[in-house]
């Protein structure tokens, strides 16, 4: 008897619900995803904007004073000498290092990513998903192991460079540690998989009769590259670059282990802040600096888009 | 009815909590401490003998562990705050004034340890582990003198780009400063200046910057690193040509201490196990695991027979004492910061 009287609950609220407004519908439906992007996106967010309009507490913390001090040292600094505000480099060249070598991790992503999302999306169907679960494979280990075990591999006494001294490439170790091309390394290796997943879903959509068709008309390969392949599987490429992009600028684990810590990107910057520098305002300043960056960056390509699709029409 | 219910609730939790005798204190412990630092045989031989069940939960650095606790985290009864920090938490009302100086073990703390900077009179604290910092050089590679400072900044050709330092901008810094011959926590523009090119210029023979000093020798990626007494034992262990430095421009102390934080739960509990933690052949077993001395007398005769003659902890005749750096005023911060990120930028 209570069982029956569930059911009838049950029924009556199923048909309130879609006796709904679609619209009041969807907002019922999003409402959880909403309540957990304000609650743990967007709440901390406007936190550490607020903390970056602030003045550091002597041990860490902060003071609640108004203040514009954070972002005038990002471009400034008081001279060790005099004690004048002068304009200074530092911030921006780590700022600087951190988007070449994103840029770099990107380009060197989408030219290893799309040949190989090309080379699994023409396979048949089958082999196609086996190959696609194996791209997921590095993501069943943490990054942090991923990164030590990259360290391993390219120490003095390791793997590599065995093998390089094995077969007579190289007569002594090579110092492959610490560098920055450690650090792009492990940038390309740990964000790999988010190039060529985005580019296979767009790859994988084409007609290849266009590809055939061509090919017909006297097409050569670079000419089908360019004409059919790049442009039908641009929204992917252009996503790919974004996923690539945005966590390679705000890396740490890399320039700390891979790059020996010599090199700060302004990932270590912010982390720095929030531990011996004690100055918080200063932490929350630069990640909001780098939150506009890739924002920026985000509406350039946003509007680009939209212009494109404009010509199109 | 409902009030009458609670009150009633309420008279007997705390008739339990009152009837409760102190010495079959049972409950829990949350311990919060360095990352691999605690000896599992002390807590098992703790655990038995109070009936406390302990909770482990690690931090990596001071830095991490004052950052935690003015946000505020709770939930924590006893803290293992390194000798500037006790100062720090002090000053900034976060821990209990637990009087620890009134337990009845007390009086095995060594006298020399009692009135330290950070606690006056040990009002808050005890001692828990306390040891150096200076370096490790693999004397396969280089043979000379290695109790200078000269060896890291300015290095012998072989040790040319073989060098690690420590990720620790305040180390670092303090370093180069007993290199230079300038005090501590200093503002003073000209001699900072002179600390920045000097840091500039050891940068190129310097391979990494680094915490993780034994991995780093031992696998040969470097030849000389910085480290702590302590972990240069463990690092001897596994490879016995790396000698510790006992540099005559002078060394960094530190002392971790115990302490009980604002808001921690189990109070009596964490005054028990500071209690016992102040019997010599208890701090003796922490002492065998971490391979550090202690702050209580009578210890030593506990120690294992290689951790007794140990020479990282025995400095040779003549080499200064250690010294305990408190932490620097805001100028002093902001300037090291400014340092440091010129270094690295």
């Amino acid at each position: 008897m209570a069982e029956r009287r569930d059911v009838v609950d049950q029924a009556t609220w199923v048909d309130r619900f879609s006796s709904l407004p679609a619209a009041r519908r969807s907002l019922i439906l999003l409402s959880p995803a909403f309540a957990l992007i304000g609650a743990f996106g967007l709440a901390p967010l406007g936190l550490i904007l607020v903390y970056s309009f602030l003045v550091p507490g002597t041990y860490g913390g902060v003071v609640w004073e108004l203040s514009f001090g954070a972002y005038i040292q990002f471009l400034f600094e008081r001279d060790i000498f005099d004690g004048t505000l002068t304009f200074h480099l530092s911030y921006l060249q780590i700022g600087a290092r951190s988007v070449i070598l994103a840029g770099l991790a990107v380009v060197g992503c989408l030219l290893i990513g799309f040949p190989t999302a090309y080379f699994i999306a023409t396979r048949p169907p089958g082999l196609r998903n086996v190959l696609i679960f194996l791209v997921t494979v590095p993501f069943w280990t943490n990054l942090l192991v991923r990164t030590f075990s990259m360290m391993l591999i390219l120490r003095d006494q390791g793997p590599l460079n065995s093998i390089l001294m094995g077969i007579g490439i190289a007569e002594k170790p090579l110092s492959l540690l610490y560098t920055d091309f450690a650090i792009g390394l492990g940038l390309l290796y740990s964000f790999l998989p988010f190039m060529v997943l985005p580019i296979y879903a767009s790859l994988e959509r084409i007609d290849f009769r266009l590809v055939e068709a061509a090919y017909d008309l006297y097409a050569n390969r670079w000419r089908v590259l360019q004409r059919i392949l790049i442009p039908l599987s641009l929204p992917g490429i252009a996503g790919g670059c974004f996923l690539v992009f945005i966590p390679s600028l705000s890396s740490f684990l890399a320039p700390d282990l891979l790059g020996g810590g010599k090199h700060l990107m302004i990932g270590n910057l912010i982390a720095q802040q929030f531990g011996t520098a004690r100055n918080w305002p200063f932490g929350a300043a630069a990640a909001m600096i780098l939150l506009s960056l890739v924002l920026i960056a985000l509406m350039i390509y946003a509007r680009q888009v939209a212009r494109r699709e404009r010509n199109v029409a | 009815m409902l009030r009458r219910l609670l009150g009633a609730t309420a008279a007997i939790l705390l008739a339990a909590s009152l009837g409760t005798p102190r010495a079959s204190a049972e409950g829990e412990l949350n311990f919060y401490t360095w990352a691999d630092y605690t000896s599992p045989e002390l807590i098992e031989k703790f655990e038995a003998e109070t009936g406390i069940t302990v909770n482990i939960d690690t931090f990596a650095s001071n830095e991490d562990l004052l950052a935690k606790m003015m946000a505020g985290a709770t939930g924590y009864d006893i803290i293992v705050p390194g000798d500037y920090l006790v100062e720090i938490l002090i000053k900034e009302d976060l821990l209990q004034r637990v009087e620890p100086n009134q337990l009845a073990n007390f009086k095995n703390v060594e006298p020399r340890w009692i009135d330290v900077y950070w606690d006056p009179g040990r009002n808050y604290s005890i001692p828990w582990m306390w040891g150096t910092t200076s370096f490790n050089v693999n004397t396969d590679v280089f043979d000379g003198d290695i109790h200078t400072l000269a060896v890291l900044f300015d290095p012998p050709d072989v040790l040319k780009g073989r060098i690690n330092m420590f990720q620790d901008s305040v180390e670092v810094i303090n370093m180069a400063l007993r290199y230079l011959g300038f005090p501590r926590c200093n503002s003073n523009p000209d001699e900072m200046r002179q600390v920045q090119d000097l840091l500039l210029r050891q940068k190129e023979w310097v391979r990494s910057y680094s915490m993780d000093p034994k991995e780093l020798i031992v696998s040969g990626e470097v030849d000389a690193t910085m480290n702590w007494d302590g972990y240069a034992i463990r690092t001897r262990a596994e490879k016995p040509s790396v000698a510790f430095a006992h540099p005559m421009e002078g060394y960094t102390g530190w002392m971790d201490n115990l302490a009980v934080p604002k808001g921690a739960e189990n109070v009596e509990n964490a005054m028990i196990f500071m209690d016992f933690m102040m019997v010599p052949e208890n701090i003796a077993l922490e002492s065998n695991y971490v391979g550090v001395n202690g702050g209580i007398m009578g210890a030593a005769q506990y120690f294992d027979p290689e951790l007794a003659t140990a020479p990282e902890l025995n400095a040779p005749q003549g080499t200064p004492d250690p010294e305990f750096v408190p932490a620097c005023e805001d100028d002093v911060v902001r300037l090291y910061d400014q340092v440091w990120t010129n270094v690295m930028k």
